[in-house]
């Protein structure tokens, strides 16, 4: 089985925002970079699966040259093959998943993994976006997987429980946290993948859809009325949620 | 503008967030009628959006139908819309809509923005507010194609009555392609006498303040005295004091209730990343320079465990629960 793993770079979350120059993006000086965390347990579940069933898995990110940290990661933990699709722009989601659709239709794998979300712009869009594009099945948020022949059944999570999907290869899914804990590359492994190739190909030409005009840091509007732990100060506080704020 | 919104049965009537999209649709379609879809729901479901002011709704009829079989669900939403001519599909971000909207967007050729917390009409364009980066920024996004897919986070915008529409509705039958492949659901698994905090309208969460599993009947028991769902800080559902779907933030879930009660959790920003939008935040911690305090409106600063049954004893004082 031949699986195609999509991860990307993304600020860690600790890092500080501020808003750059133009407006739209962030100031990257000084920001940290990081492999998504989602994105460790599609790295995995794809070696799992190669575990299970032969076959090789390829990891995929678009994005700038120094996305290449992400896929050295994924190479220590184990892909077989690295690939950048070079986007020094950060580009729509569009664009990301016309890349990873265009780059399928050439490589044909039987299983792309995804992340269920990427924690910059949280916005889970990609992993069903490419699935229309190919034309295939996609399960979210995958909590459970198990893969027989060309038959998957997995358990996706949904508000208030679990629902039990199947689906049939070639198929795409996204993990979950709690699919497989994600292993930690060795350090000789982060060695070797060091000086393996990493292929690289150009973005899709197609154009975005979407457009950012502005971004902002989001101001405080709380009331941040805090008190002590008297019995008049707790009492206080439910007269104020009661009659100010109207939640009880 | 002509909107088509995506809605969902429930009970008598829709899902909550059904009622908060039409809401939304009708305050941008500056006076354009609203239009709906749904799947395998009876007419009386749907009539219950007329106050909403839901100006008419196709209903595509049969069971299965309220199975999330995106691929199939999406290729009939993108038939509607262009059959009816929309510009702009709205959806809720539930597990629903974020499936079902990307495979939307690719089919119409449009610009997808999800998780949204505004919208707007710029003369004719629709202009979104979205957060980004745990909720550290904002974007204002817009299409820059003739069309337009959104989805909407749940609980932000407010479900508002207006005068009752004369809400007309029609059957669709929409034309599947015999290619179209899809995932199907074989199951559900609900969690069974629990109230889960991605729909629930007030949510008590407890972090590791509060020591150990065995004192997590002081946050439940606040959160009976509310109506509330339990929700957890990760420390504590990575310690396995509580299980994973009650975990709140950036990696378990996003929520936005009308009030969310943090104890014993400090505040780290990939929990603030899952919270943060909430209408009323309340923080129970000792330590008064936690960051929780910078989010909150009302905090009180004291120990849980003298705090929490204090305050269960005086709200029920007030609710009678
Ligand atoms: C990639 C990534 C993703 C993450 N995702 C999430 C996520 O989805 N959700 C999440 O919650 N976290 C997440 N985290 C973890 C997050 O960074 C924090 O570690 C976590 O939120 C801390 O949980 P806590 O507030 O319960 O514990 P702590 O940070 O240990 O805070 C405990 C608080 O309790 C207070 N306290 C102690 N005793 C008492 C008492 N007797 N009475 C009152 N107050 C008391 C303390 O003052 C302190 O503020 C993530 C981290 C990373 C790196
Ligand atoms: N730039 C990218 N390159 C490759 N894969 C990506 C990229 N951005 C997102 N993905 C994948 O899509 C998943 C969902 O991301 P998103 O739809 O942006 O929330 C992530 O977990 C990744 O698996």
């Amino acid at each position: 089985m031949n699986i195609l793993v999509c991860i990307s770079q993304v600020p860690d979350t600790t890092t500080k925002i501020s808003v750059g120059p133009d407006g739209t993006t962030i100031n990257s000086t000084g920001v940290k970079y990081i492999l998504n965390p989602y994105d460790e347990f599609a790295i995995e579940t794809g070696l799992r699966m190669k575990g299970q069933h032969g076959g090789t898995v390829t990891t995929i990110t678009i994005g700038p040259e120094t996305a290449k940290e992400v896929l050295r990661t994924a190479l220590a933990m184990g892909s077989d093959t690295a690939v950048l699709v070079k986007d020094p722009s950060r580009s729509d989601s569009f664009v990301v998943a016309s890349s990873i659709a265009e780059y399928a239709q050439e490589s044909k794998p039987d299983l792309i993994v995804f992340g269920r979300q990427s924690i910059d712009f949280d916005s889970f869009q990609i992993p069903p976006m490419v699935a229309e594009m190919l034309g295939w099945p996609d399960i979210a948020t995958v909590s459970s997987l198990n893969i027989d022949g060309t038959d998957v059944t997995a358990e996706s999570d949904v508000e208030g429980g679990k629902l039990q999907m199947s689906a049939s290869l070639p198929c795409v899914i996204s993990a979950q946290k709690g699919l497989y804990d994600p292993r930690y590359p060795k350090l000789p492994d982060i060695m070797k993948a060091k000086s393996k190739p990493i292929e690289e190909r150009a973005l899709s030409t197609v154009s975005p859809r979407t457009a950012i005009t502005a971004m902002s840091l989001p101001e405080s509007k709380r009331l941040n009325t805090i008190v002590g732990d008297s019995d008049a100060d707790i009492n206080e506080i439910v007269r104020l949620l009661h009659e100010q704020a109207k939640v009880i | 503008m002509s909107i088509l919104v995506v809605l969902e049965p429930s009970g008598d009537g829709l899902k909550r967030t059904s009622y908060e999209a039409i809401t939304a649709a009708v305050s941008c379609a500056a006076g354009a009628p609203v239009q709906g879809i749904i799947f395998d729901a009876t007419e009386s479901q749907v009539s219950s959006a007329s106050i909403y002011g839901l100006s008419s709704c196709m209903i595509v009829h049969g069971p299965e139908w309220n199975q999330l079989q995106s691929s199939f669900i999406a290729s009939a939403v993108a038939e509607a819309a262009t059959s009816i001519d929309v510009t702009t599909v709205i959806f809720a971000a539930n597990a629903y809509g974020k499936s079902i909207a990307p495979r939307v967007a690719v089919r119409l050729s449009a610009g997808l923005i999800t998780d949204c917390v505004e919208l707007q009409n710029n003369a004719g364009t629709l202009a979104a507010v979205r957060p980004v980066y745990s909720g550290k920024a904002r974007v204002s996004v817009h299409s820059v194609t003739a069309k337009t897919v959104v989805t909407l986070r749940p609980n932000v915008f407010t479900a508002k009555q207006t005068v009752a529409t004369s809400l007309s509705t029609s059957a669709f039958t929409p034309s599947i392609a015999s290619d179209v492949r899809t995932a199907s659901v074989t199951g559900h698994i609900i969690n069974e006498g629990t109230l889960d905090v991605s729909e629930a309208d007030i949510i008590v969460s407890g972090g590791r303040g509060l020591k150990g599993p065995e004192h997590f009947h002081l946050v439940e028991n606040l959160a009976k005295s509310l109506g509330a769902a339990v929700g957890a800080s990760r420390a504590v559902v990575d310690a396995g004091w509580r299980p994973h779907r009650e975990q709140v933030g950036q990696t378990g879930k996003t929520v936005s209730p009308t009030m969310y009660v943090a104890c014993g959790i400090s505040g780290a920003v990939q929990h603030l990343a899952g919270m943060s939008t909430s209408k009323i935040i309340v923080a129970v911690n000792k330590d008064k320079d936690a960051p929780i305090f910078t989010v909150a409106d009302y905090g009180i600063v004291g120990d849980v465990f003298e705090v929490l049954p204090k305050l269960a004893t005086a709200i029920s004082t007030v609710t009678g629960k």
